[in-house]
């Protein structure tokens, strides 16, 4: 396959960035998107040009290192992580737009690489549970409802990639937030932390800048891990209880 | 409480959800009280006669009319001050758009924030054509409600300014009162389809229904 890849290149944080177009050829069908930007990255550094910088890590689609936006669609025109997006998705001929994740709590830190540590922060603030530690406790000694696990596994699911950031028009974390405070909260064991873990997670996602929810559902169309959209209207029902539930001490 | 409510922007969403369900259960009474028009000149006027005389001798003489008003004023102003702000801080958090465009979205939800404008301007006109008569065309006469609706719509600009207004009505409330379900955290997997049904019913019903007084008008049907 030979194509024509426009990929926003941008020196560092402070530089004004502009798409530049490469040609690539010899590239197959069974390669990864991110072996296709290897073999232009090869290329680049044997002409002596800066290589094309990518976050990528795992390779498996579990990590949620990767983050492009392709032909203005985060991680492809696939369903799946940008390093489990194949090349046969494309066809020879094609010119394939590659941006970096676009929101401004997201900056870009280099070409296509973001600066993703407000998640970090978001997950510091509440998501997590409070536990002691030692040895493990007896695994029957809480019981979880079936409906409950599931649901709870359907949310933990998320890897923190940030597609849902990048495809909102409104920049907003609201999937990424919602699907960690269901995950846990549906949890006997995150039930201890119900209400505050909503509360401050919600409250740092709004001081890093995210946008609000206006119920487009590009997030959850995005979302590699299928993260519902529904994911949003629980964590608006926790957050409303758990005003109630403050209000009332 | 209330005020780290409206610091938050789920909190402005919850005023929006709640002051849009207000001026939505404020829009039903209103369209099905519009269609008394197809009844005749007599039953139409008795009717806007007895909005003002609702609620006596419990209530004064237009008191309920003015409760009714002032409610409406204060969802209008938290509906749209929470809107402006929302999408204030929307916008910021999206500064630099994609190169590559796709297309997005439906065309209600793309078009929420414009056609808030339109109907925020459309209230005023609306207010300032049948309730004051200020710019209302051929003599406003107060009292007669049936003919003042007649002169309204024997203006093109009057049926053209009404039907867009009444479209962009639809368009909104099949958005938001979805929407609204989504941020009240009341909506599932299971529910959508209720909620999705409700909204497109809601946004067929009161377009149509709204729409049809002035071709109504237009049709001779009404004269």
């Amino acid at each position: 396959m030979k194509l024509t890849l426009r990929v926003w290149r941008q020196q560092n944080a402070d530089a004004d960035g502009a798409m530049s177009t490469y040609e690539v050829d010899g590239i197959s069908a069974d390669m990864s998107f991110l072996e296709m930007l290897d073999t232009l990255n090869e290329e680049l550094i044997l002409a002596g040009d800066d290589p094309v910088a990518f976050d990528h890590d795992c390779r498996e689609g579990i990590c949620g290192a990767c983050s492009l936006v392709i032909n203005g669609g985060a991680h492809g025109p696939e369903r799946t992580t940008t390093c489990q997006l194949h090349m046969r998705s494309f066809h020879d001929g094609d010119t394939i737009d590659i941006e970096p994740w676009r929101a401004s709590a997201f900056p870009v830190v280099k070409d296509l690489v973001v600066d993703r540590s407000a998640f970090d922060r978001i997950i510091q603030a509440g998501g997590y549970v409070s536990v002691p530690t030692g040895a493990a406790p007896e695994a029957h000694a809480t019981p979880v409802p079936k409906a409950d696990a599931d649901f709870a596994f359907e949310h933990a699911e998320c890897i923190g990639c940030g597609a849902c950031v990048a495809a909102c028009p409104n920049g907003a974390a609201m999937l990424f937030t919602s699907a960690k405070v269901n995950h846990l909260n549906v949890l006997p064991q995150g039930a201890p932390e119900r209400e505050t873990r909503v509360l401050d997670m919600v409250a740092q996602m709004d001081e890093e800048g995210f946008g609000g929810c206006t119920l487009v559902g590009e997030c959850a169309t995005a979302c590699p891990k299928g993260i519902p959209l529904f994911s949003i209207t629980g964590m608006n029902k926790e957050w409303l209880r758990a005003g109630r539930k403050a209000a009332k001490r | 409480m209330t005020r780290t409510m409206w610091d938050s922007p789920l909190g402005k969403k919850t005023v929006m959800a709640v002051s849009g369900l207000i001026m939505l259960g404020y829009l039903a009474v209103h369209m099905l009280g519009n269609l008394k028009i197809f009844f005749g000149e007599g039953e139409f006027d008795h009717y806007a006669h007895w909005l003002r005389t609702l609620g006596e001798p419990f209530l004064h003489y237009e008191w309920a009319l003015w409760i009714v008003r002032v409610v409406l004023v204060v969802a209008v102003v938290a509906h749209a001050v929470s809107a402006y702000q929302l999408s204030r801080r929307d916008i910021r958090a999206r500064p630099t758009k994609y190169v590559h465009k796709k297309p997005r979205a439906s065309y209600a939800t793309r078009t929420m924030r414009w056609g808030g404008i339109i109907l925020g301007l459309f209230i005023v006109w609306h207010i300032l054509d049948l309730t004051t008569g200020t710019v209302h065309a051929n003599g406003f006469q107060h009292g007669h409600p049936y003919q003042n609706v007649i002169d309204t719509f024997s203006t093109w600009y009057g049926n053209v300014i009404y039907i867009v207004a009444m479209l962009a009505l639809g368009l909104h409330v099949q958005h938001g009162f979805w929407s609204a379900a989504q941020t009240l955290g009341v909506g599932s997997r299971t529910r959508d389809r209720a909620f999705k049904t409700v909204a497109n019913v809601l946004a067929v019903v009161l377009t149509a229904g709204f729409v049809a007084v002035p071709v109504g008008v237009m049709t001779g049907v009404v004269s």
